[in-house]
């Protein structure tokens, strides 16, 4: 193992400078009420996957890896350190001593070794069980030939390996996705299948109560392992609250966090109302909205088209339909997402370009085709102003309006001509460019069900993705990053997509709650880092 | 009566059996899998074709069917495909909500339908029945989710007198209940009206007039109980008509109930929650039919149950 990959060093160098920014002496106690609309399915960490349970699972558990609260920048939790080796197919982390789980036994390396065991296990049905292909062993789990990961090896209670079948520079991000959370393996068994209703980990609070589609209660872990962690003594949450419901109780004083945001429909009016202006907190988020043209269906086979789609959209316009929540894009990565290109032009918006290249592609009466939409405000919405550009230079699109799994399902299987990707893709996973890619954008995503509704398949740039990944080498990030960018605007060339906006978020929070903003819309903790948010009242 | 009501429990076994076969057919015919829902967006091929097989989706309809029906008759329900958790707990534990919210609506809109109904029918003819008669119109035809937030607007927002949505005490109760049965009293008001304006008609209340009573207590004593009968006969059927109402009322007020179940259910496609709150609201509504038919000879003792 060669000292100078110890990562750690600069990971710890980050943690010592940033980790006196928050916690910093505001006193533990009071309370926090936040809405959501949609029910908690599950708190399981290997299956919960939706907007409202994605935070919460991160107070309750936690994994080796974390992120520096309201940031992206990766930091070390239960693990105190760790090594790469020289070749990057292996990792050993050193834990932390002295966690204990919320029932009171101290978390060890084997719980390490039975999490990533549950994860990957298909009997788990976990939907973050695509994150650790890189993982020795994962394919014999996938297949039911073995139940233990081969690859994971508890070296001593506090020590714990994992080597790689390829080297994966993603592979800490994995380590700190809710899925890699560590669990107890007494609790998972006593509970079986509702363990998701009975959570026991080692995070910041516990499950005090859950009345079924109600409420959930959250208690301070009094033996969280982090000094001083977490600010609040309890978090109610309460379920089942329409978000223009939600705002109207925080301004009524009932409610202290809209947990779905401030809702279009009220954005202008509470932007401009003098009492609550103030309170109103606005973050970027890792999330491009985009228009898919499936390559594989004529006339969108001709990238002649697909550039001409790109310039007959009046992007400006649509960020007007949602009242400026959102900036305009003009490549798949978000600004705020490394090997982002801030010098990249993209696609200027040109319909007389546009009538010219599609003239070009031999189609200069233009030609009819559908446009696949999620069927909520304010995606419907959005669609009309793309039917209207495309109108413009000679193309009909009929909308279709279908509930989000309908879409998903033609967007998979390749019937969708053109897909506005708005409430359903892509939220990054975690905050690093190849989360853009594979899935999206890649060839594995193009197969029969995957995601890459575009169906677009370059070999060339699979390959050279595969190459971005194996760098794992932390000196090497910077060319690491450059080689995505050039990914990414090779794909932009082909023009499989038209990137539109990235959406900004804007939630609010009661006069009565402090933190710093950045932890009420924290990119990782999304919507929002309980541990950190504080109750002015007690102060 | 016993051979009356064995009859019509057997006929409603079949309708549930029936109603149960059409719910999945359409839940297997829906152009979406339930697996691809479970797997998530980064799954392989592989792990939505192993979900696939852990939960049955590739055997042949009629198997999947047949697998539900026999855990159906052992009362399994099954367990959700997103909640991993038990159906039947799920629903037993939101119920309480949903029929508190209908007793509360079967209150409301008995109490605002027969008072609508019989002021119009005493003032037949007037400006006071003309409008009350445009404002039950109005209240049968209003979309719910309308009315509900615009009582949530002027009652619980602008006056605050009640709570902004949510669910534990009267207060709460008060809003949704009058959402959803206003539906209901538009339409009592009306058949109130018409019900009264026959008493009214009759010979006894010409009779009671000219025994010189004075005209409240013709109204009260002789017209009402008699013009209120065939009425109540109907709240059983009202039970059907609620079922398709809380879906909505229930997502406006953050109403805890089964109809919020079944709508974020619906949306991601968890087929056993589906077929467990659709099967529970088909047994509310068959029950509901079957009191309202037991009911009705008791208050009319012409009608004969055969």
């Amino acid at each position: 193992m060669r000292k100078a990959l110890m990562a750690g060093v600069a990971l710890a160098a980050l943690l010592a400078a940033g980790g006196g920014t928050y916690a910093q002496d505001e006193k533990q106690g009071g309370s926090m009420i936040v809405t959501y609309k949609d029910d908690v399915s599950t708190l399981d960490p290997a299956i919960g996957y939706d907007w409202q349970n994605w935070s919460m699972i991160k107070s309750l558990f936690d994994g080796l890896m974390d992120y520096e609260p309201g940031t992206s920048t990766l930091t070390h939790d239960l693990a105190e350190s760790h090594t790469i080796s020289e070749d990057g197919l292996t990792y050993t982390f050193v834990l932390r001593k002295g966690v204990k789980f919320h029932n009171g036994r101290e978390m060890t390396a084997e719980d390490v070794k039975y999490s990533l065991d549950r994860v990957t296990n298909p009997a788990t049905q976990s939907p973050g069980a695509g994150f650790f292909g890189s993982i020795k062993g994962v394919d014999k789990m996938a297949d039911g030939s073995a139940t233990s990961l081969e690859g994971v090896t508890v070296v001593d209670p506090y020590t714990i390996k994992i080597e790689l079948s390829r080297p994966d520079a993603t592979f800490l991000h994995v380590m700190a996705i809710n899925f890699s959370s560590i669990v107890p393996k007494e609790a998972v068994e006593e509970f079986g299948a509702d363990f998701g209703k009975h959570p026991v980990g080692t995070g910041a609070f516990k499950l005090a109560e859950w009345t079924l589609g109600q409420r959930l209660v959250f208690a301070r872990n009094q033996d969280y392992w982090k000094a001083g962690l977490p600010k609040l003594d309890q978090i109610t949450f309460e379920v089942g609250q329409e978000p223009t419901v939600a705002l109207l109780r925080l301004q009524n004083g009932e409610a202290d966090i809209p947990g779905d945001g401030i809702p279009p429909a009220q954005f202008l009016q509470v932007r401009e109302d003098p009492q609550f202006k103030d309170l109103i907190i606005e973050g970027g988020q890792l999330q491009t909205g985009y228009i898919t043209l499936n390559v594989k269906t004529p006339p969108f086979d001709k990238v002649e088209v697909r550039r001409a789609v790109n310039m007959a959209i009046n992007k400006e316009r649509i960020v007007r339909v949602i009242n400026g929540r959102a900036l305009v894009a003009n490549q798949p990565l978000p600004p705020s997402m490394p090997g982002y290109a801030p010098d990249y032009k993209g696609y200027a918006y040109d319909p007389e370009g546009a009538k010219a290249l599609l003239a070009e592609a031999g189609l200069a009466d233009g030609f009819t085709t559908e446009l696949y939409v999620y069927n909520t405000d304010p995606n419907p919405r959005i669609a009309q102003a793309i039917q209207q550009d495309l109108a413009a230079i000679g193309i009909t699109a009929e909308i279709k309006a279908l509930a989000q799994a309908n879409v998903i399902e033609a967007g998979g299987n390749g019937s969708a001509p053109m897909i506005w990707s708005g409430g359903m893709a892509w939220i990054a996973d975690f905050p690093d460019p190849s989360n853009f890619y594979g899935p999206i954008l890649g060839c594995a995503g193009a197969e029969e069900g995957g995601w890459n509704w575009a169906k677009y398949c370059n070999e060339e740039l699979d390959a050279k993705a595969t190459e971005a990944d194996s760098i794992v080498d932390p000196a090497r990030q910077a060319e690491r990053e450059q080689m995505w960018r050039d990914i990414y605007l090779a794909v932009m060339e082909d023009a499989p997509w038209v990137p539109v906006f990235n959406e900004q978020r804007f939630t609010m929070r009661s006069e009565r709650l402090g933190g710093p903003d950045a932890i009420f819309v924290d990119p990782v903790h999304v919507p929002v880092n309980y541990d950190y948010v504080f109750a002015k009242d007690v102060q | 009566m016993t051979g009356y009501v064995i009859r019509r429990l057997g006929q409603a076994v079949l309708i549930l059996f029936g109603i149960s076969l059409v719910t999945f057919v359409l839940l297997y015919l829906v152009p979406a899998d339930p697996a691809r829902q479970i797997a998530g967006r980064s799954a392989t091929a592989e792990t939505v074709e192993n979900i696939r097989n852990q939960l049955g989706l590739n055997l042949p309809f009629y198997e999947q069917y047949w697998r539900y029906l026999q855990a159906l008759l052992r009362g399994d329900l099954g367990r959700s495909y997103l909640q991993k958790t038990e159906v039947s707990a799920l629903i037993a534990s939101r119920l309480p909500a949903s029929l508190l919210l209908m007793a509360g609506a079967i209150a409301c809109e008995l109490a605002i339908g027969l008072a609508m109904g019989m002021l119009a029918a005493v003032r037949r003819g007037s400006f006071l029945d003309n409008s009350l008669m445009i404002a039950a119109f109005v209240g049968v035809s209003a979309p719910q989710f309308v009315i509900g937030i615009l009582l949530l607007y002027v009652f619980a927002v602008q006056l605050g007198w009640f709570p902004i949505g949510g669910y534990g005490t009267f207060h709460h109760l008060v809003l949704p209940s009058l959402t959803l049965g206003l539906l209901g009293s538009g339409w009592y008001a009306r058949m109130m009206r018409s019900s009264m304006l026959d008493v009214l008609r009759q010979d006894y209340i010409r009779t009671a007039h000219a025994k010189g009573l004075r005209g409240r207590k013709v109204l009260f004593r002789h017209a009402l109980p008699n013009a209120i009968l065939p009425i109540i006969a109907m709240i059983g059927i009202d039970i059907g008509m609620f079922m398709s109402g809380i879906v909505v009322v229930e997502s406006v007020f953050g109403w805890p109930g089964i109809g919020q179940l079944a709508w974020q259910a619906i949306q991601r496609i968890d087929i056993p929650i589906i077929m467990g709150v659709t099967l529970v609201s088909a047994c509310a509504i068959v029950l509901g039919n079957l009191l309202a038919d037991l009911v009705a000879p008791l208050i009319d003792p012409r009608i004969k149950l055969r």
